[in-house]
């Protein structure tokens, strides 16, 4: 039977490697990064993610499936987790991993939520929480191909101590041609140029870029977030085509 | 041999129809890779279109006229969660393609918005596959691929179609959107058959 040749970087079989955690990175009180080194790495897009498996002793194991954080290049590789008060991986991951430590993994997977840095397009990163993490990765990518596509960042966090990659992303963090705005839900910083609340169609109208400029829109965050930022894109004109989200739900542990 | 996680316990499933690699959710999470498509129940159309091109096309009336089923399933993402004794309602495809000339040995299964995943044609009959229409009792909510998304519980939940709108049947196989992307072109999740060449 013949098939198409398939795109993306999932051709052939992906097979189960052991990577050793090097560093743990407090990113806020209950989200944490690893940066792993996976020797039979063979590089990832930005935006797609890994499945993590831990194994108890008596054998019993479980799966979950963890966003990229770091760019693509080389063995080592970043994921930002945070913790589920009840999950059953994260609060491990999180908590009690530590350098050190080995774990399972398997991946690139995901050909479809990535940003190619060959596209000149503007790019609209819109996060809502965790969701930051693999469009943090479309950002490192930038950086670190030189590229100067023009990228927008609107970053829905609850409160300026739940930011991820605080220095990154922050004042100190700039980098050309990349604007950042932080939507605080709960509470904002003094002279917060926006109270705190939901994100709005003034938000998006405000930060975002305008439907004729055809950006490409990455979304990601819990469900509520995807449906109101994609239905807002929508209504601005956005074409569907060129909205791409991931949805990040509690059960993400 | 796997590598043990040092102080790693983990929760022993409490069921024992989880297949491999799964774990349960209580509630129902959403996934999709893009906008959720905006579908009025009077504007909604399937079109079933034969190998020979031929086309047959149902309303919402037509649907919603046909005897409806109501099975409970169990659904399993490929994203890893399984979820138990989900409750539907909605038309079997034995119902819908009664009659129909089934020439071909698979179908694309086609959607607004443009999502297509494919399956081999067997897979859809024998009691095997429904267009639901109703979830736990209510409409389907949009988010979950309402007015009408197809419900195929024995394979993984990708290929249970949101927001389904027509079927193609073909006499021979084509990759849909995941299956383009690097998933298992069948899915099985008792063989855990996430992605290309498990």
């Amino acid at each position: 039977m013949a098939r198409a040749a398939v795109s993306g970087r999932l051709t052939g079989r992906l097979r189960w490697q052991t990577a050793t955690v090097e560093d743990v990175r407090d990113e806020t009180g209950t989200a944490r990064t690893l940066v792993l080194r996976a020797p039979d790495w063979r590089g990832h897009a930005a935006g797609q993610h890994v499945d993590v498996r831990l194994t108890a002793e008596d054998g019993y194991s479980t799966q979950r499936s963890y966003s990229l954080a770091s760019a693509p290049g080389g063995d080592r590789i970043e994921l930002t987790v945070q913790r589920i008060g009840d999950g059953e991986v994260s609060p491990y991951l999180v908590d009690v991993l530590e350098a050190g430590d080995q774990l399972e993994l398997r991946g690139p997977v995901g050909g479809w939520f990535v940003w190619d840095p060959a596209d000149p397009s503007p790019v609209l990163l819109m996060a809502g929480g965790s969701g930051v993490v693999p469009l943090m990765s479309m950002i490192r990518t930038r950086r670190n191909v030189g590229s100067r596509v023009l990228f927008r960042l609107l970053y829905s966090v609850r409160t300026p101590e739940e930011r991820y990659y605080a220095r990154e992303l922050g004042p100190g963090g700039a980098q050309g041609g990349l604007d950042i705005t932080h939507l605080y839900t709960r509470s904002a910083p003094e002279g917060p140029r926006r109270p705190p609340g939901r994100l709005t169609e003034d938000d998006v109208a405000a930060y975002g870029w305008p439907a004729e400029f055809a950006p490409m829109c990455f979304v990601c965050g819990p469900t509520g977030f995807v449906e109101r930022a994609a239905e807002i894109l929508v209504a601005q004109g956005h074409d569907p085509q060129r909205i791409r989200t991931e949805r990040f739900g509690p059960v993400g542990g | 041999m796997a590598v043990i996680s040092r102080g790693f316990h983990g929760r022993r499933p409490t069921e024992e129809k989880l297949p491999p690699g799964q774990y349960v959710v209580h509630d129902f999470p959403v996934l999709s890779a893009g906008p959720t498509p905006v579908v009025a129940k009077e504007d909604w159309q399937f079109t079933l279109t034969t190998v020979a091109g031929d086309t047959r096309h149902w309303s919402w009336q037509d649907l919603t006229a046909l005897p409806a089923e109501r099975p409970t399933v169990d659904i399993h993402c490929v994203t890893k969660w399984s979820k138990f004794r989900t409750e539907w309602e909605g038309v079997s495809l034995d119902t819908l393609l009664d009659g129909v000339d089934l020439d071909g040995d698979y179908a694309m299964v086609q959607s607004y918005g443009g999502y297509t995943t494919d399956l081999p044609l067997e897979d859809l009959l024998d009691g095997q596959a429904w267009i639901a229409y109703r979830y736990d009792h209510d409409d389907l909510p949009a988010e979950h691929g309402g007015p009408a998304r197809l419900l195929v519980p024995h394979l993984y939940f990708w290929k249970s179609a949101k927001w389904v709108n027509g079927i193609r049947l073909m006499d021979s196989d084509e990759p849909g959107f995941w299956e383009g992307l690097g998933y298992h072109e069948y899915g099985d999740p008792w063989r855990e058959q996430r992605y290309q060449g498990d």
